[in-house]
């Protein structure tokens, strides 16, 4: 457990995240991809903190913010998902032309 | 930090524990069902809690399995609420630009782990007299408390913020004003319509433009 193979580990878990995020066609799924890519950005974080950082509190910090982002990133789109849901009872992306309800 | 390397227990555990997370995280995109999907992804996100604790952040560790936890139960109650096939039941691909997607993911792994593995970080392991959690604790509600509890703000921001956006009724009224019920049976009317909405969409729209 170095620090190179756990950014190799952050590197596969965001670039599937990407292939994730890019190619789902539903929206749940495709927050799954987004969700994936922060996993990623977390280990990363947390693998700096513990091999560059000397153990800087900031670095867990970091670890924090990002599971906050993540959490109001999940909030918001499935509350998006509901409200395109309930205006066009669409739940794919190919189903949404405008941003105009 | 060392003491924790030492050990070749830990090494087997993180080959371990990141072919999990690396081989459920595809699976999501892999699997047939959604509700699937999202308890693979509930094990990749374990998977990499499980190594944070290895690194010593047990408190992010935790943190993580919690969060997680409920996180993707919820995902998984949307599946089931909105999706079709959240079972499994037949074959599922729903994909769209898929070479474009794999070729992105390819290059942000290249990209990635090209700097994983040419770039020269310091060399500064965590002292072996720190306590992660009380540090963590020190920082949250010492020097970083501002952005701490901006986190918190902007977390209760969004709650107010999801219930506007998803609440049946808002400032313009109801939800199901402007919107189409889809028909009970396949290309047929549309269900439960309110009464003056029977009059033909022409004659609508007319309507609208006089007003």
């Amino acid at each position: 457990m170095t620090l190179a193979t756990l950014l190799l580990l952050a590197a596969a878990l965001i670039g599937i995240g990407i292939y994730g995020a890019l190619s789902q066609q539903s929206f749940v799924m495709l927050m799954m991809g987004l969700e994936l890519i922060l996993n990623g950005v977390m280990l990363a974080a947390v693998a700096f903190w513990a091999f560059s950082g000397a153990g800087a509190p900031e670095g867990q910090l970091l670890t924090i913010i990002v599971m906050a982002v993540m959490a109001i990133e999940m909030a918001m789109g499935f509350a998006l998902v509901v409200a395109v849901f309930r205006g066009k009872q669409a739940d794919m992306t190919e189903s949404l032309t405008g941003l105009k309800h | 930090m060392e003491s924790m390397n030492d050990g070749i227990g830990v090494d087997i555990a993180f080959l371990l524990l990141a072919t999990l997370a690396v081989v459920t995280g595809w699976r999501v995109f892999r699997t047939d069902s959604m509700v699937r999907a999202s308890f693979f992804l509930l094990v990749s996100f374990i998977a990499v809690g499980v190594i944070m604790i290895l690194l010593a952040a047990e408190y992010l560790g935790v943190a993580m399995f919690f969060m997680m936890a409920v996180e993707m139960t919820v995902m998984a109650l949307f599946m089931v609420m909105f999706m079709m096939n959240p079972a499994g039941l037949n074959p599922m691909n729903m994909v769209h630009q898929e070479r474009i997607a794999i070729g992105a993911g390819i290059a942000g792994f290249l990209i990635l782990g090209a700097m994983a593995l040419l770039a020269v970080f310091p060399d500064q392991p965590v002292p072996a007299d720190l306590e992660p959690v009380r540090s963590l604790g020190n920082e949250m509600l010492g020097d970083s408390m501002l952005i701490f509890e901006s986190a918190g703000l902007v977390l209760l921001t969004t709650m107010i913020g999801v219930v506007v956006l998803s609440s049946h009724r808002g400032r313009y009224g109801a939800a199901a004003e402007g919107s189409m019920p889809p028909g009970l049976e396949p290309g047929g009317d549309p269900a439960g319509k309110p009464e003056e909405d029977e009059a033909g969409e022409g004659e609508h729209h007319h309507h609208h433009h006089h007003h």
